[in-house]
């Protein structure tokens, strides 16, 4: 079993504590695992992407290799678009419909939701809406992970409860409970589309 | 019980050094190397054993003081991105003339396709021209063994030796596995022996026997890294053509070849190149394939200056078989192979580039706001030389603000330069790191020659691109500049905010009419620490809550 993730957003937004999360439920199940980062200059609020290869065998590759990749998990749908190339003919894409706009000529919202619609498996939810409806505006990243939890296919949905648990137990137990809270509220949304 | 730890490349090295028995890690910031340093800082064991850890103000002072270690006995870790090498090029490059008495392991990050910096330079042309033994893991768990195998070595052979990591081994993670072994015991003080003693003079007389030594060494050092398990050659039953990879280069070749390469491999991860197992190689294959992350050095070696093709094909980024620059990935490898390309989705013609900017909120940015403003009246005559760090957006529309950037510290010494040439007014902008690191100096050059130039230095209390590490200067910024001996009424401090701009422009214009040198300070804390420093209180708070309810 193998499975090939993108973590993509923009610098600032919190995909980092994603792969933190799915990270630590990956070494918990003994899976191999490798995890691409960027740090330095883009983290600046520029595109910002993560990969992250989990398996039961080794892995040679920090990188995900083009059209390998199982499931694209964005924060921002352009930034969602953009590794396009990267996903598998059968792979997801999950992503928040938020756009993140920072730059002068970002394109047309509609446009962009609608190139997504090229992926037949997709998963589109407004995160920060569903974030803010839990009382934790600040938690969209785990709404995120939460919709992708049906379709991850590698690590169960309690798996992933735990890892939150896990990497926000010293910012306190109410930290902990928004979170899981955030991703309990993205994987019901993400019930919505069929698998 | 063995322990399993989920690393970056960068944090392997940090706990192979604490696990090697380091008394001190020596470093500046700089990505993609940061994280070593912040690896060990953070570590009980350093805390427990007092390892020295504070940030230096430079790659260059790192060094030495690394050497000094070295020289008392100890052993030492300096960590730099590749650029630092530059820094610390004298320190470095002599530091094989004396020789090391505790270990001494440089540890090098390059940055090819610079994700984060001006240049794609290879560390490796730094150990092999300072004729230094180079370790270059392909993994996370090799730079875990490879920096205790380097400190080891470093002192079996009395040599400093280079660990060279590249962005994407610096900033992967993987699991570790940390072993049984506890970690090694710090070395007792101890200065070199008679044997070595005298290497530490580098006197013209004693350093070139000395030279010629170590130029002896050379073939000893390559027979170590010809018997060194770190080198492998794989056979294949293809020999239509043989494959060279160094460093993570045998991961992407791996990865298209998930059952086995079918081709002869030598895979190499430590230098002096092992020449015997080159020629083992090229008595099979006539066609070899070159797979380095990073510059082409070893298939330039192997193509040589007559080089025809005719005995011996090599192929690799001089040859177009892979691109002459940036870094590797498995699908350029995968084509280098001539393997077949996978459909994919095509590229999104909509999505644009999303270059980084200067955060909502930072002081840079008002700064330059407040720049720009005084600066208009003098039209294209006047000139804003930048520095490295995030104030380098500040060449970004819309501010627009800079007209160069080269290196670290070099705002300020282009200013004088170009103020000789009759430059008017000449402005330079400097972060507060910055200036510790490499901008003093230049100051003292331009108050001896009076010269005309304005230094801003943007003070946000840390070294903020790379995350926020303590900056070598804080609080002291105005009496650095008044012992170096600017005029203190020429030292002037502004609080970069939109509700100070008619000052700000009032105090730059002043400063800019005054015809010798001024500081400027402008001092606001960078937003993403303070954050930082806000939320810390926070859980803080609510840490204190949760204690008092159980009282």
């Amino acid at each position: 079993m193998k499975k090939d993730i993108i973590l993509s957003g923009v610098g600032g937004q919190g995909i980092l504590s994603i792969a933190t999360v799915i990270g630590w439920a990956a070494l918990d199940e003994n899976l191999y695992l490798k995890q691409a980062e960027v740090h330095g200059m883009s983290q600046r609020g520029g595109d910002v992407q993560s990969c992250l290869r989990l398996s039961s065998i080794p892995i040679y590759s920090d990188l995900v290799p083009e059209g390998e990749c199982d499931m694209i998990l964005s924060l921002e749908p352009m930034e969602a678009l953009r590794y396009l190339p990267f996903l598998s003919k059968g792979g997801w894409v999950v992503t928040n419909t938020v756009p993140f706009k920072n730059i002068p000529n970002y394109p047309d919202e509609n446009a962009v939701l609608e190139e997504l619609r090229r992926v037949p498996r997709l998963i589109t939810l407004d995160c920060d809406a569903i974030a803010k409806d839990c009382g934790s505006p600040r938690s969209s990243n785990m709404v995120l992970l939460g919709a992708s939890a049906r379709v991850m296919g590698i690590l169960e949905p309690d798996k992933l409860r735990e890892g939150i648990g896990n990497v926000f137990s010293r910012k306190g137990g109410q930290i902990v409970e928004m979170n899981i809270k955030a991703f309990n509220a993205g994987l019901e949304e993400s019930k919505k589309f069929s698998k | 019980m063995s322990q399993k730890k989920l690393l970056l490349g960068d944090e392997a090295i940090g706990l192979g050094a604490l696990h090697a028995g380091i008394s001190g890690v020596y470093a500046y910031p700089g990505t993609p190397s940061t994280e070593i340093t912040e690896y060990i800082q953070a570590h009980p064991l350093a805390k427990e054993r007092n390892i020295h850890r504070d940030w230096c103000a430079n790659e260059k002072t790192a060094m030495e003081a690394a050497l000094g270690m070295s020289y008392a006995g100890k052993r030492a870790l300096v960590c730099m991105k590749h650029v630092g090498m530059n820094v610390c090029a004298d320190g470095f490059v002599n530091s094989a003339v004396t020789g090391a008495n505790g270990g001494l392991v440089v540890t090098a990050c390059d940055d090819p396709s610079q994700h984060s910096s001006q240049n794609e330079q290879d560390s490796r042309f730094y150990a092999d021209f300072a004729m230094m033994p180079c370790f270059e893991p392909s993994n996370q768990q090799e730079a875990f063994k490879m920096v205790q195998e380097a400190f080891d070595y470093s002192e079996k052979r009395h040599i400093p030796v280079l660990m060279r990591l590249t962005t994407r081994m610096a900033h992967s993670r993987a699991v570790v596995d940390e072993g049984e072994a506890l970690p090694r015991k710090e070395n007792d003080r101890h200065y070199p022996d008679k044997e070595h003693e005298k290497f530490w003079v580098t006197l013209p007389a004693i350093a070139r026997g000395r030279i010629r030594q170590l130029t002896q060494d050379q073939e000893l050092f390559t027979k170590d890294s010809e018997e060194s398990p770190f080198n492998v050659l794989k056979d294949g039953g293809d020999t239509s053509l043989g494959i060279i990879t160094c460093g993570i280069a045998y991961n992407y070749l791996m990865e298209n070849f998930p059952n086995g390469c079918p081709y002869p491999v030598l895979k190499v991860t430590r230098y002096p190149f092992p020449t015997a197992l080159l020629r083992k190689l090229a008595a099979k294959c006539k066609t070899i394939l070159v797979m380095e992350e990073g510059q082409p050095l070893v298939e330039q070696r192997l193509r040589g200056l007559l080089y025809d093709g005719n005995n011996l094909v090599v192929k690799g980024r001089l040859d177009g078989t892979l691109p002459r620059t940036g870094e590797l990935n498995p699908d350029l490898v995968r084509k280098a192979l001539g393997l077949k390309v996978k459909e994919t989705y095509s590229k999104s013609e909509i999505a644009v580039p999303r270059p980084p900017a200067l955060c909502q909120g930072c002081g840079h940015r008002d700064f330059y706001a407040a720049l720009n403003l005084a600066v208009k009246k003098y039209g294209d005559e006047a000139r804003i030389f930048g520095d490295i760090g995030c104030y380098t957006l500040g060449y970004m529309s819309p501010l627009n603000a800079i007209h160069t950037c080269v290196e670290m510290g070099a705002s300020l010494t282009m200013a004088v330069g170009a103020a000789d040439a009759g430059a008017w007014p000449s402005i330079a902008v400097i972060g507060d790191s910055t200036f510790t690191h490499s901008g003093m100096t230049g100051l003292l050059d331009a108050v001896n020659s009076k010269s005309d130039i304005v230094l801003c230095i943007s003070d946000n209390l840390t070294t903020g691109m790379t995350g926020g590490q303590d900056s070598a200067g804080t609080g002291r910024l105005e009496d650095i500049c008044k012992g170096i001996g600017v005029e203190p009424e020429h030292i002037r401090t502004i609080v970069p905010l939109p509700k100070n701009y008619p000052e700000m422009e009032r105090v730059i214009e002043e400063e800019i009419a005054y015809h010798g040198v001024s500081v400027i300070i402008s001092r606001r804390e960078c937003i993403q620490t303070a954050k930082r420093h806000a939320s810390a209180a926070r859980t803080a708070a609510a840490a204190n809550a949760d204690n008092n309810k159980f009282k």
